[in-house]
């Protein structure tokens, strides 16, 4: 009773056609069958002491062959004998087109399915317009604690973060247009390329894509793990609204709180490279000041915070679409929360290209 | 039919100052299905998980085929679990693998197994378990609830072992589909001579399959041995389970069938 099968021995010895096996044959000494036992005919399996379903498995598929099976015990016989009632009868395979016209249906599979994944995310921004449009119709039924919440994660915790990018941006700006414009001897035009990259582009648009990494996993991660736990059915079971109760006070924290934030990144770039330009170039804070004032449009302030609520509402709509489109498993959690990211800082990307082209063709 | 091949002996399983187990024994004999019941809480599934070896017990002895398997270690340890399939509660598949996959993935621990035959015998394990040839490719997140148990015994199967651990078989199963379960473990073990652990709660099951049932109260095993003996235990919480509404109406069933 107390051996164990780590050392099986198995006999094999082919001679006239036919394969005679002698000692345990199962799953582990299988693999040990000589190479010519395939073309044996016959197979004489008196010497055996021990077969188990691997080894049942092999002997019916050889008797499938037209092998004839010689010398099984009684009991090895009922043991072949379950394993042929339960030998799987494989399905119609509908064979799968080859070649070029795979790569084609693949093709097509593609742009069918980025086409419906526009067409969910205009849906979903549509349901956020209609909960955004009922909340304000019945005040009652809006969130505030919620929004208040969201706020509070989405906006105030970014705070130290967007903070300190934007100060090292400016500082980087300050540092690499110093080196650039002194040859020149243009030194004192690095205010305005400060001043003009940072409150036009780059603090929106930085502070844009860390709240798209912060938040649209969060907002994923969040909505699904509520999915997956049948949270969200539950609530419309109960009558509660998942597009008021979880997406508009998501998207609407955001939509609120993204430009604050752009604006906290401007000042905080600013600082950066006003401390860079004193340093390396010597332009006092107070000379930054008056530059800044006097050269920099106000335009550019508007220009770029007025992308905040687009680029917020780009985030929140696709977190919130990639979280309700999570299934039962936690691997598609993952997977979702991941393309919620990459989707949402291309998207906010691509949308800051039209701007662009949008402000350059108005003239702003 | 006779000697046990699982004893546990003395057992004392304790997690922190909260104490599961207290001079616990058990046996499980050769070729007999043992039904472990209790009520909720009374340790059932941490005994099974202290049998594979998955719970260290604070005292007392767990012997396997005549060895103790808190002493095991290495190659030794290995070989005894390949004696053994333990089949989880919700069937704790691997998510990111096919049911068939799943089921390969004991077989890839044989050396010298050519990868039609994995295949081949992942299949048949899956058709014996009672699933069909379409559930080979599906992931578990496709599967419902007692497809999934099923595709859980097929990986427990996959390398033909000699005991078979069940936590909660039945749980959470409509009344048909946990018949065919029962009826599927009895075909099994008459079929691969099978010794069978199972812990549940399933008054049905116990009367459908179970050669022994060992009754799980005040941190050990409080009585064992068949339907009837226990039907006789005036022990309070025994007579309430076999005696209860529930289990009259598992009694009728039980009987009509046969």
């Amino acid at each position: 009773m107390a051996s164990l099968p780590a050392d099986p021995k198995l006999s094999a010895a082919v001679s006239d056609g036919a394969l005679l096996l002698a000692g345990e044959f199962t799953v582990w000494t299988l693999g040990q069958l000589p190479p010519e036992a395939g073309a044996a005919y016959r197979l004489e399996l008196s010497g055996l002491t021990r077969i188990d379903t691997a080894a049942a498995w092999y002997l019916v598929g050889r008797e499938r062959q037209g092998a004839q099976l010689d010398g099984l015990t009684g009991a090895q016989a009922r043991l072949l004998d379950t394993v042929r009632q339960a030998l799987p009868q494989p399905d119609a395979e509908t064979a799968a087109p080859a070649g070029w016209r795979r790569m084609l249906e693949q093709t097509g599979r593609r742009m069918a399915a980025a086409l419906l994944f526009l067409r969910e995310i205009a849906e979903y921004l549509g349901r956020f317009l209609a909960a955004l449009a009922r909340g304000i119709r019945h005040p009652g039924d809006f969130r505030f604690t919620s929004l208040v919440y969201h706020c509070q994660e989405t906006g105030l915790r970014a705070v130290p973060i967007v903070a300190l990018m934007s100060f090292l941006i400016g500082i980087v700006l300050a540092f690499q247009g110093a080196v650039q414009l002194r040859q020149f001897g243009a030194e004192v035009f690095v205010i305005d390329l400060i001043a003009i990259s940072i409150l036009r582009e780059l603090g929106i648009l930085l502070t844009a894509i860390i709240v798209a990494g912060r938040t649209a996993s969060a907002l994923t991660a969040s909505i699904g793990s509520m999915k997956m736990n049948e949270e969200i059915d539950a609530m419309r079971t109960l009558g509660l609204d998942p597009d008021m109760v979880l997406i508009l006070p998501r998207v609407l924290a955001l939509i609120i709180t993204l430009p604050i934030l752009g604006l906290i990144a401007n000042i905080a770039g600013l600082v950066g490279g006003a401390l860079m330009s004193w340093i390396e170039l010597g332009i006092s804070p107070s000379m930054f000041r008056y530059r800044l004032l006097a050269d920099t449009s106000v335009d550019h302030v508007i220009v770029g915070l007025s992308k905040a609520p687009v680029f917020a509402l780009i985030i929140g709509v696709i977190g919130c679409h990639a979280g309700m489109k999570v299934g039962k498993d936690a691997e598609s959690l993952g997977a979702e929360t991941s393309r919620a990211v990459v989707n949402a800082i291309f998207a906010v990307i691509v949308a800051d290209a039209l701007f662009s082209i949008f402000f350059s063709e108005v003239g702003l | 039919m006779s000697g046990n091949i699982i004893e546990v002996r003395g057992l004392r399983t304790q997690f922190g100052r909260h104490v599961v187990h207290d001079g616990l024994d058990l046996d499980l004999r050769q070729g007999e299905i043992l039904g472990v019941v209790g009520g909720s809480g009374t340790g059932k599934s941490v005994l099974l998980r202290t049998i594979v070896g998955l719970n260290r017990p604070t005292a007392g002895t767990v012997r396997v085929f005549g060895q103790d398997v808190g002493a095991l270690a290495g190659p030794a340890r290995e070989a005894l679990e390949r004696r053994w399939g333990v089949m989880f509660q919700g069937g704790a598949l691997f998510s990111s693998l096919t049911v068939r996959e799943n089921v390969e993935v004991p077989l890839r621990a044989v050396p010298g197994l050519a990868p039609e035959a994995r295949r081949g015998l992942a299949e048949l394990k899956v058709s014996m378990a009672g699933l069909p040839w379409s559930a080979n490719d599906k992931y578990p997140s496709d599967l419902s609830g007692g497809m999934r148990k099923r595709a859980g015994l097929a990986r427990a199967l996959a390398l033909d072992p000699e005991i078979l651990f069940l936590d909660e078989p039945t749980a959470g199963l409509d009344p048909i589909g946990a018949d065919a379960f029962d009826r599927l473990i009895v075909e099994l073990r008459d079929a691969l001579d099978l010794s069978v652990f199972l812990v549940t709660h399933d008054l049905d099951t116990l009367h459908a399959c179970c050669d022994r049932i060992a009754v799980l109260a005040e941190n050990k095993v409080l009585v064992s041995g068949t339907m009837a003996e226990m039907l006789r235990v005036d022990h309070p919480w025994v007579h309430e389970y076999f005696h209860g509404p529930r289990a009259r109406a598992a009694m009728a069933t039980g009987r009509a069938k046969e």
